[in-house]
């Protein structure tokens, strides 16, 4: 038990990668469902294990020996609250929507190739978690290829509905594949500069040797940092698709199958913000990156536009995914924009955020699949009158949908409600403005949604559609009333979000 | 049972009522006796909160939990708050009765919704007039305005649905642009130690931090500015349009919520907030509510010349609504004890005329289908209670005896008096006196001429033939009732005179 204990931090990522392999070659039929819940109910366990450790050890950091070679020769995997929460989110909605997906992929993903679908769930799993939880700047880089393949995969799998998401796809992987080239080419610069690949030995190089060069007559490095930098914000902001390079999103979760749209909508992006936070605030430091480069001001218009255009968007689509999927573009930009403001309250609300948007739209995009499982397609007309028919499919959609608005009691307004009082605080009141205004956009599209499913009658002659299977319906349900209790209830996430933000501006002095 | 669990069971008890009425909808009858067993119960115990409230001494306050750290949903009983919520709650009863006589009679669709909506938005209006800070003030806000959209689309036609836009429209975005921005202002200078608190205090907020300049006279104005026009629901102009566009529900949504609870709990907060946020003397001595007289003025010309020409009955009340909410605003904007107290006594009073006014028109429409005033020659013969209402109730706007909106102008004036005799720039006070005499007889020469029509001309050729009497009992009962009331309290002011001394008091 000792031996599992204390490697949790390695065995997190190693888990889903060795059942992963497994599930490719033993986990025909059914088999490959269950290898993949076992997965990610072992990997919650232990997210939550870590974060509890994590809260509780007095310096809030876990720092974890790969092979027990020290840092920064070796990998180190480094937990902080910061990415302990992160890591639950990731865990939390792995676990919920493989859940969800054993019933919705039966008619969405060929039968023939499940065990291969189980088997890159997992290795994006294994993405998504080593992202998260490593100390250094190139496995960062290896895990986020990982989890970017096998997010290509997925979504092109979702080609037995729709064959655009062939194109989709192919879409995302040249953007993709950009972005993480550009994110490599950066920390190559910051290699030559520091000779360093472990973020914190990086930090420590360019904060004590580099830096302090800048302000006499002989700066060192000073091209190299910034156009590494730069290679790495560019890179990281198109795996998290802020404005304005968000276009290979909106058909990526359009036609990926429902249980794909589901878990890279809560959680690629979300932990593609995390890296950049964690560059931001980590790897350069924000003294460089905010008050020398003035990254802020340019974040702060990217998240301003996201949250307006990606809003207004989202309005005008006719397909409720692809509405939900501009929605999540606005959505990112509440996120950035917390962590630009670099306050205290700003860093809160990007990290509960990152929780409270994962809740709201898992919950909606699982809404969206059942919907798909019963009445076969998500435009808005097969919402149609369906608030009688799928009482509680749709009551949970709603619920969501009051949590994108911020309807006060939902997990929404709590993110808000934070990251309003950061803009202001940061004197920023013009941003305060744009995000309240998103609230009004958000209302325009989840209102239109409202309309059809609960005044509008079904099409002349469409069958009545039951409700969905519970196992579909109780994942759903979940999440979405965990969108509601954590607005209600916001000690436990305002706490830890709050613990994260204090370290991580702490740790920048 | 403590004063604080019987707050806690006002906020509940609606709650159940409704789980209970959505539960039992099957059966019609024990439904609707959830309904009136409910109205009768929460008013009974906002009732006996009154004594107490009167009486002054230890404050009655209960705390449902804390939110966010530093934010947390609290109540404390305050005389101003006993108005509203003894308003809201006493007049949902009269109007159950009619809406059971109203919703069969007219064999609306999908009551059972339409039965549970109303308990949650009394929940919403208890919760507004109890909030102890202005976060609370806003949640029950916005619950408000959400628990009445379904009653505003009720009909669930295109018609419908367009209305229901507006109305949620306008709502919701003043209400998170403008008053969400200035709550979240006012939580962050709290929290940064530049105001005392986010509670609602006596003498308000900000008097302190002015005097030391801790917050310039600009951002007090700005706040005071989000604040009010935040508060759409008190129909200001421009952010008025969602009032006339509500006028698609059903005649007791119209009567109930688009006369009473939702525009009063609009007035009320841009009452609450002058006197317990900005401050009456701290605003009085900035000199930042002088435009509030202006805008408020013009709303109520402005809208009572619209009024004046619309022919739909229900459209044209709900203009006279806008107006004579402006009336409460400007009160309460001339910023004197006085003013403030008219403001409050006009609360009380235009909402016993206003909910009898359209009693009356839902009476007429049910009975003879009519919804037009063009159409009204003569049917005073053939409805004479209900047009009698109508009468009083129209006095009552005007504000001639014998209603009881002759005393809240009576006050009202008394307050521009209050403000002459206060000494500097006496603008203001002299443009609220324009309005007041304009308005009186703008606001007759819109309603008399359908009480002319009513009971001096003869009936069309039609309708001589149109065989039909008063409504169905229970809509009648209702319509007298208030219409009652409206006379009883000029009779008999003293009740309302002790609530509004009490609010004057406990404001200034």
């Amino acid at each position: 038990m000792d031996l599992i204990t204390q490697n949790i931090p390695a065995l997190i990522v190693v888990t889903p990668l060795v059942m992963g392999l497994l599930t490719g070659i033993f986990g025909r039929k059914a088999a490959g469902w269950w290898m993949a819940m076992g997965t990610t109910s072992a990997v919650l366990a232990m997210a939550v294990q870590l974060l509890v450790n994590v809260l509780n050890s007095g310096t809030l950091q876990v720092t974890y020996q790969m092979g027990n070679w020290p840092a920064p020769f070796g990998i180190v995997y480094v937990v902080d609250p910061l990415n302990a929460s992160v890591l639950t989110v990731v865990a939390l909605i792995g676990a919920v929507v493989t859940l969800f997906a054993r019933k919705s992929t039966l008619n969405e993903v060929p039968q023939d190739r499940a065990h291969f679908f189980w088997a890159i769930w997992q290795f994006c799993m294994v993405g998504l978690l080593g992202i998260t939880i490593t100390g250094d700047a190139f496995n960062l880089y290896v895990l986020l290829e990982i989890s970017s393949l096998s997010t290509y995969t997925l979504v092109a799998m979702g080609k037995g509905r729709d064959r655009r998401a062939l194109t989709a796809a192919i879409n995302y992987v040249v953007l993709g594949s950009i972005g993480a080239c550009f994110y490599l080419l950066g920390i190559a610069y910051l290699y030559m500069v520091t000779g360093s690949l472990n973020i914190a030995d990086i930090h420590h190089i360019l904060t004590t040797k580099v830096y302090p060069t800048w302000a006499t007559d002989a700066p060192l490095y000073h091209k190299t940092v910034v156009a590494g930098f730069a290679f790495m914000a560019v890179g990281l902001s198109l795996k998290l698709a802020l404005f304005p390079l968000h276009t290979w999103l909106p058909n990526a979760y359009t036609y990926a199958p429902s249980a794909v749209s589901a878990l890279l909508a809560s959680t690629a992006t979300k932990v593609g913000a995390y890296a950049f936070i964690r560059v931001l605030y980590s790897l350069v430091g924000i003294d460089f990156a905010f008050s020398h480069l003035h990254t802020d001001q340019v974040l702060l218009v990217c998240a301003g536009l996201a949250i307006v255009v990606g809003s207004a968007m989202a309005i005008r689509q006719q397909n409720v995914k692809k509405l939900l999927a501009y929605s999540s573009i606005g959505q990112i930009g509440y996120i950035c924009m917390g962590f630009a403001l670099a306050n205290q309250d700003g860093l809160t609300a990007s990290v509960i955020h990152i929780f409270n948007h994962a809740l709201t739209k898992g919950g909606m995009f699982m809404a969206l699949g059942c919907v798909a499982y019963r009445v076969g397609g998500t435009r808005l007309e097969h919402l149609r009158g369906l608030g009688r028919q799928m009482p509680w499919t749709m009551a949970a959609f709603t619920a969501g949908g009051m949590g994108l608005i911020g309807v006060p009691l939902t997990a929404g307004f709590v993110s808000k409600w934070y990251l309003v009082s950061g803009a202001i605080g940061a004197g920023q009141v013009l941003w305060a403005g744009v995000v309240l205004v998103g609230s009004i956009l958000a209302l325009i599209y989840t209102w239109r949604c409202v309309e059809a499913i609960y005044f509008g009658q079904r099409a002349e002659g469409a069958p009545v559609v039951r409700e969905a299977p519970l196992t579909m319906l109780v994942p759903t349900l979940l999440l979405a009333g965990a969108s509601v209790y954590f607005g209600i209830d916001t000690r436990t996430t305002t706490e830890i979000a709050g613990t994260a933000a204090r370290f991580l501006l702490g740790a920048t002095p | 049972m403590t004063p604080a669990d019987i707050i806690l069971l006002a906020l509940g008890i609606p709650v159940l009522g409704s789980a209970l009425i959505i539960a039992l909808g099957r059966w019609a009858n024990v439904r609707e006796g959830v309904t009136l067993v409910t109205a009768g119960t929460v008013f009974a115990l906002v009732a006996c909160l009154l004594p107490q409230v009167l009486a002054g001494g230890e404050p009655i306050r209960a705390t449902l939990f804390e939110m966010m750290p530093g934010v947390a949903i609290s109540f404390r009983v305050e005389p101003l708050g006993m108005v509203y919520a003894l308003v809201a709650t006493l007049l949902w009863i009269p109007n159950s009765i009619y809406s059971i006589g109203y919703m069969r009679a007219n064999k609306e669709h999908h009551q059972t919704r339409f039965f549970a909506c109303f308990p949650l938005a009394i929940a919403s209006a208890v919760g507004i007039a109890f909030a102890e800070n202005i976060f609370t003030m806003f949640l029950f806000y916005e619950t408000l305005t959400l628990s009445t959209v379904p009653l505003v689309t009720h009909k669930g036609t295109s018609d419908a649905m367009r209305s229901g836009r507006v109305y949620l429209g306008v709502l919701l975005t003043t209400s998170v642009c403008l008053q969400l921005f200035a709550v979240i202002w006012i939580a962050v200078l709290h929290r940064t130690g530049v105001l005392p608190s986010m509670d609602f205090v006596k003498g308000g907020l900000f008097a302190k931090a002015l005097a030391t300049g801790a917050i310039s006279p600009g951002i007090f104005g700005l706040l005071f500015f989000l604040y009010i026009y935040g508060i759409g629901k008190a129909a200001l102009m421009p952010m008025h349009k969602w009032l006339p566009a509500a006028m698609v529900a059903p005649t007791p949504v119209s009567a109930f919520l688009h006369a009473v609870a939702v525009v009063k709990a609009g007035v009320f907060c841009v009452v609450k907030v002058i006197v317990y946020v900005f401050g009456v003397e701290t605003l009085r001595n900035t000199g930042q509510a002088s435009w509030l007289v202006y805008a408020a003025g013009t709303t109520i010309l402005v809208a009572s010349l619209i009024a004046a020409f619309q022919d739909n009955l229900k459209k044209r009340l709900a203009y006279s609504t806008i107006s004579q909410l402006s009336y409460i605003v400007l009160a309460a904007a001339l910023l004197t004890p006085i003013s403030i107290m008219a403001a409050t006594v006009h609360i009380i009073a235009h909402a016993f005329g206003k909910i009898t006014l359209f009693f009356a028109a839902g009476s007429v429409y049910t009975s003879a289908h009519k919804t037009q005033v063009s159409q009204l020659d003569g049917i005073g013969r053939k409805m004479p209670w209900t047009m009698a209402a109508f009468t009083i109730g129209s006095l009552s706007m005007i504000g001639v005896p014998p209603a009881v909106g002759f005393i809240s102008k009576w006050y009202l004036v008394s307050g521009v008096a209050q403000g002459l005799g206060m000494g500097g720039s006496s603008t203001e006070e002299v443009f609220a006196l324009v309005v007041i005499v304009l308005s009186t007889l703008l606001n007759a020469s819109y309603f008399l001429p359908v009480i002319y029509r009513a009971f001096f001309r003869p009936l069309s050729h039609d309708d001589e033939h149109h065989i039909h009497g008063e409504s169905p009992a229970p809509m009648v009962f209702a319509l007298c009732t208030t219409a009652g009331l409206t006379l009883l309290f000029f009779a008999w002011p003293k009740a309302l005179l002790t609530l509004g001394q009490a609010v004057m008091e406990a404001a200034t």
